[in-house]
Order: structure tokens, then C-alpha cells, then sequence
């Protein structure tokens, strides 16, 4: 699975023309809080919470097109359900290294 | 690029990437876009912007998808404002979840454009349809509305005119429904000025205002009749033509008209198109029926109506019902029919005469079943009884006719000066005709008049020989002579009494004609040759027939005729 799925990017891009760029801003910030935000969460044990937050995290990135990145929320936020909480220091220290990648991509990209 | 008008959309969504993706697609699209970022702030842009289509993130902070779809479908009320779910969500439990909340649809992430771009296209057209049946709706309970108001309009006119007359006598029950008008039925009954009661109860075809309006010359007609004593027939026969003259053709009444007369017991009834009425018995319980024997009234042209009554003889507590169809054709659940059948099983079933009505009545509802189908249901029942009991009018008739005959006379005498230029034969005539009984007779009696007062006049006064009428120059000669004479006379007489005398059966009219003429040899002259008289002759002899004779006197100066009559009622 790629990274970044270019087809969606291209689309977007076309679609948003001057907006892109805020939409990836927009995109880094977001995601940057997610991020913080899930770290905090996996120190409790509120499965819940941690599930939503992988859950929101999961269908933006999948919308600018960070299939790999959305595939490793998704798997969080199956965890989360499952009621599943050990190790997931691991899975999200993962999720960091790919949204790492795919912020270096993405600028890339544009 | 679309084809679909500027639509308001509202995106809901926490999450500002994918708010900002849909906004831009939707604006795109050249649609106005409102946002919120939760779901309370959903329900407040919704009340402040009224959008036409709304997009909904199922989980978001504050109030969820499903609590914001929830009230928004509420606030919306009869309008059609379609909610797309924006979802990440896959499981099954979720999906329907976002249904049960009033979404519409879903769409989810990533988001595709060309599938948004359909949705919102589909939803609108859905949403302009919804709207376009909304107006139509509304207009339906406007015209509705507006129809019940003519309704109710035309009733009041209605009622105005075709009052309940008489039928509030003791010895009358009927069933009408409050708005039998528009069911075509009309029932009108009053008293004529003999006591005795006319009733009509009609039914005319279709229904609604068409049918209503032909009971307004109907009712007009009979009220504006009865009190003046018009017979039944000149009445049946005066509303045929004016139904005929103003209803469209295929539109027309059956009828059911009688005239009861208490003090004779005995009722003249005429059916054209209506069920068989029945004759009930007092005294066994038997049933007689009276078959529709005619047209209904507004088919035929006057000329070709038929007005001959059946006479049917009742005693005390005997009972006439006549209904309208809608009694045989009441229909129960299955699509029967009551029929002729049930209806002489619930006479056959009664034990108590007084309950009849009421039995008819119930036995109608019970076989229909639930509903309020009895709307067609029109029956009436009238009780042979003693005048005294029937109403008051019936029975200070009763009284009027019973112990005082009417009797009443008139002298009228034309002098000189009046023989050229006053015919009084109109003036008589018209105090004739306001004898009820006597209308029917106005040519017989303007016969009788004409040939007594032409006599008087001619022979007596001008003193005329009625030799000369016997060849055809002396005819001439004679209104010669008259011409010469009129213009000369200067003295003499005409003098006119008529005496008016009713009875029970019927009535008595005394006409003696006096002139100061000469008189003749009555006593000598042939009763029976017809042609004693020769031209002259011809008149006379037609009074003797009509009248069954004629009595001189004086010296053959006084002529007097008795013409008597039946009534037929």
C-alpha cells in the first residue's frame, strides 16, 4: 500500500485550487493535535475516548488520501473496541512515524 | 456543468480537513455553503439559515449526528429537508442508526465528488417534489375548504327556501340527512287551505351542487302552490315543466307526491320513479304497495306528463311509508344491498306499530355496519288520524269545513251607459278562480257566463230576434242591427247573481241572469230539440249540458243555471 494514493491528492487539488494549500496546513495542524491527543489518551484506559479519537483520526486521513496512515488508525481504533489497550505505545508511535512520512510527501508534492 | 438551481447547504463536520473538502466540492458545484462544527452548532445555522439540503458528520462533539438529524427533522415539520450522513462508520448497527435518526443517506470517507454532486442533485429533485406536493396539498384543503363554504352557503339558501313546512305534524316522522340537499333528496310538505296535507318527497339523480339545485324551483313551486289551494295534479304539473325547462337533460327527479285529507281518510298519491311506498294496515299488520306508475318529474314535456292519481282509503292508525333508494340500496360491507326483501322482513318482524320507523331505521344501520353511511338514507312516515290531532291548521280547517258550509253571493248589474264599452265577463271570471276548487273549471264556467250574459244582452236589452241567425245574410244583418243598437240604447238592465255555496263532496254555483227585455214564451218551448233555437240555439243548449238544465222565469227574462262540482281531493 502506498503511502500517499495520488489519485485523491490530484482530485483534491483540483477541486480546492487555492485552497490546497490550507487544506494541507490544515491537515498538518489537525493531525499534529490528533496525534498529541491520542498519546495522552493511551497513558488512561478510557477505551472509548481512545477509540473516537482513532476513529476521526482514521476518515480524515483517509480523505486527503494517507491510505497507510488511515489503515493504522483503523487498526487503533479496532483495538480500542476490542477493549484491547496493552502496547499501544507501539501502535502509535507507528502512527507518528507514518504521518512523519507522509508530512514529508506531502510536501513534496506540492 | 449542472443543472440543478443554487441550492443552501449546510456541512456539519469537527474534523476542519474534511469540512474544508466538502465545502470546496459543494461550492464547486455553485451551491451556497453554511457550516458548523458540532451538532448543537448544527441546529442553530439550520434555524438561522433554513438549508435546503443538510450533510451531517455522524460523530461529533457536543451533540452527535443522530441528535442534530433528530431535531432538524423536527424543526423542519412538513418540509422535506434530506440529511446525508458523512461516515467512516461501516458496521451494519451504525447505518441504521443514522436512518432511525432521519438521515437519508450516507456518504463516505474519502469522499468522491461525482457520487456528492449525484446525491445532492437526486435529493433535490426529491425535495422539489416533496414541495411541489406540499403546494398541491394545500390547495386541495383550500378548494376543499372553499367547496364545504359554498356548501354550506347554498344549504342556508336552501333551507331558507325549502323549510321544513308542515313536517313537524304529530302524525308525521321522517329521516332526512342534515345535508340530503347534496344527496339530491328533498322533502316538503304543507297544509292546504281544505286541511288536508300535501307532501313531496324527491330524489333527483346525481349528486352534490348539481342536484341540489333543482330543488329550489321545486321547493319554491310547492310552497308558493299549496296554501292556494292549487290541486295536486296543476302542482305536479307546474314543477315537471319548470324541471324540465332548467335541468340539463339526464338530470331529473323522482318523486313521490300525495295529498292526505284527514277528514276523508283517504290519501291521493302519485309515484313517478320512486321504490314502491307501502300501505301499512292498522288492523293486520298487512302491506300494500303503490308502484311508480309514472316518469319522473323533468323528463317528459306538460303535454306528455301524466297526472292521474292513485286514491287509496285509510283508516285511523294506518300508515303510508315512501322512501328514496337509498334505503334498497344501502350497502354492508361485502357490497349487498338491503333491498326490497329486508326491507318487508323488518315488517314482517314488528310487533309494535309505533316502533316501525324506528325499526326501518335500525335495520338499515345494522346491515351497513360501522361508518356513517346512512348519509343517502331519506324515509317518512305519515299516520292516518283525526284532523283535530294531526296540527292546528289541520284542525281549524277541520272545523271551518266540518259545521259551516261556505256560502257567499254576488249581484253585480250592468247598466246602459256600460253595455258598449264594459265586458263583464274577465271581472267575474277572476272572482271565480279565487275559488280553489273552482280553477280547474275556468272555461266551463266561462262558457256558461258568456252565453247567459250574451243572451241577456242581445235578446233582452238590444231586443234582438234570434230568427234572423237562421240563414247566413240575417246572420250578418243581426250584428248589423247589435252594432246600430248598442250605440243607441239608453235604459235597461243586465243583472248577474251568482250564488257560491261548498259542501262536502264538493261545491254548488247559482248564476241567475236578469234582463229588462221582454222575456219570452218559455213555457212553450220544445226541451228537447236541440235545434228549437237554431244558430242562436247552439249556446244555450251547451249551457243545458254543462249544467244539466235551464230554469226561466218571469216572463222568460230571468235564466237560471245550478253548476255543481266534485273535488277530486
Amino acid at each position: 500500500m502506498e503511502h500517499l494514493d495520488y489519485e485523491t491528492l490530484n482530485t483534491l487539488k483540483q477541486v480546492m485550487e487555492d485552497d490546497f494549500n490550507l487544506l494541507i496546513e490544515t491537515f498538518t495542524q489537525d493531525s499534529t493535535e490528533r496525534l498529541k491527543k491520542l498519546q495522552e489518551l493511551i497513558q488512561g484506559n478510557d477505551a472509548d475516548l481512545i477509540r473516537r479519537a482513532a476513529h476521526s483520526f482514521k476518515g480524515s486521513s483517509s480523505n486527503i488520501g494517507a491510505q497507510q496512515l488511515s489503515a493504522l488508525c483503523a487498526a487503533l481504533e479496532k483495538k480500542a473496541l476490542a477493549g484491547e489497550l496493552e502496547n499501544l505505545t507501539v501502535d502509535v508511535a507507528r502512527i507518528e512515524q507514518e504521518f512523519q512520512l507522509v508530512l514529508t510527501q506531502l510536501d513534496a508534492f506540492h | 456543468m449542472n443543472d440543478v438551481r443554487r441550492l443552501k447547504i449546510l456541512v456539519a463536520d469537527d474534523t476542519d480537513t474534511d469540512r474544508l473538502i466538502l465545502e470546496s466540492i459543494v461550492r464547486k458545484e455553485g451551491h451556497t455553503v453554511v457550516s458548523a462544527c458540532n451538532g448543537l452548532q448544527a441546529i442553530e445555522v439550520y434555524n438561522a439559515e433554513r438549508p435546503d439540503i443538510v450533510l451531517l458528520d455522524a460523530l461529533m462533539p457536543e451533540l452527535d449526528g443522530f441528535g442534530a438529524a433528530r431535531k432538524i427533522k423536527e424543526l423542519a415539520g412538513d418540509e422535506l429537508v434530506p440529511i446525508i450522513f458523512l461516515t467512516s462508520l461501516s458496521d451494519t448497527e451504525s447505518l441504521v442508526q443514522c436512518l432511525d435518526a432521519g438521515g437519508d443517506d450516507f456518504l463516505s470517507k474519502p469522499y468522491n465528488r461525482i457520487i456528492l454532486q449525484a446525491k445532492i442533485k437526486s435529493f433535490n429533485r426529491m425535495r422539489e417534489l416533496h414541495s411541489t406536493m406540499l403546494t398541491q396539498r394545500d390547495q386541495i384543503v383550500q378548494y376543499n375548504n372553499r367547496l364545504l363554504q359554498e356548501q354550506m352557503v347554498a344549504k342556508h339558501v336552501f333551507d331558507n327556501v325549502a323549510h321544513s313546512g308542515c313536517l313537524n305534524a304529530n302524525n308525521v316522522r321522517y329521516f332526512l340527512s342534515s345535508l340530503a340537499v347534496f344527496n339530491g333528496d328533498v322533502l316538503v310538505a304543507a297544509m292546504r287551505p281544505s286541511g288536508s296535507m300535501m307532501v313531496l318527497l324527491g330524489d333527483f339523480t346525481g349528486h352534490g351542487l348539481p342536484a341540489a339545485i333543482g330543488a329550489m324551483p321545486l321547493a319554491s313551486t310547492f310552497y308558493g302552490m299549496v296554501p292556494k289551494g292549487f290541486s295536486m295534479t296543476d302542482i305536479l304539473r307546474e314543477i315537471n315543466g319548470k324541471l324540465k325547462n332548467i335541468l340539463p337533460v339526464g338530470i331529473f327527479c323522482c318523486a313521490v307526491m300525495m295529498d292526505i285529507n284527514f277528514r276523508k281518510r283517504k290519501i291521493k298519491i302519485w309515484n313517478g320513479g320512486l321504490p314502491d311506498c307501502f300501505v301499512h294496515r292498522h288492523s293486520d299488520s298487512s302491506i300494500t304497495p303503490v308502484k311508480s306508475t309514472h316518469l319522473p318529474l323533468g323528463v317528459l314535456s306538460n303535454r306528455a306528463f301524466k297526472d292521474d292519481c292513485e286514491y287509496i282509503e285509510l283508516e285511523k292508525n294506518d300508515r303510508i311509508f315512501v322512501w328514496s333508494d337509498g334505503i334498497h340500496e344501502a350497502r354492508n360491507a361485502a357490497g349487498e344491498m338491503f333491498g326490497e326483501a329486508r326491507l318487508k322482513q323488518v315488517f314482517a318482524n314488528n310487533r309494535n306499530q309505533n316502533r316501525l320507523f324506528d325499526e326501518i331505521i335500525e335495520g338499515v344501520q345494522q346491515f351497513v355496519g360501522g361508518g356513517e353511511k346512512d348519509d343517502d338514507l331519506s324515509l317518512l312516515e305519515i299516520r292516518m288520524d283525526e284532523p283535530e290531532r294531526v296540527n292546528a291548521y289541520a284542525k281549524e280547517a277541520s272545523d271551518r269545513f266540518g259545521n259551516a258550509d261556505i256560502e257567499w253571493s254576488m249581484r253585480f248589474e250592468v247598466k246602459p251607459t256600460s253595455f258598449k264599452v264594459f265586458d263583464p265577463l274577465p271581472m267575474l271570471l277572476n272572482v271565480l278562480m279565487e275559488v280553489p276548487s273552482l280553477r280547474g273549471f275556468s272555461s266551463t264556467l266561462y262558457t256558461i257566463l258568456a252565453e247567459l250574459y250574451t243572451n241577456a244582452l242581445e235578446h233582452g236589452v238590444l231586443k234582438l230576434d234570434s230568427g234572423l241567425k237562421q240563414t247566413p245574410d240575417g246572420f250578418s244583418e243581426y250584428y248589423r242591427l247589435r252594432e246600430e243598437r248598442i250605440n243607441l240604447v239608453g235604459s235597461g238592465y243586465v243583472r248577474i247573481n251568482i250564488l257560491h255555496k261548498t259542501n262536502e263532496n264538493g261545491g254548488l254555483l247559482k248564476v241567475r241572469i236578469e234582463d229588462s227585455g221582454d222575456g219570452f214564451d218559455f213555457a212553450n218551448r220544445s226541451h228537447d230539440n236541440l235545434s228549437a233555437f237554431g244558430y242562436s240555439g247552439r249556446g244555450i243548449a251547451l249551457v243545458e249540458k254543462l249544467c244539466g238544465g235551464v230554469k226561466y222565469s218571469g216572463r222568460g227574462n230571468i235564466a237560471e243555471v245550478d253548476f255543481s262540482w266534485l273535488k277530486d281531493d
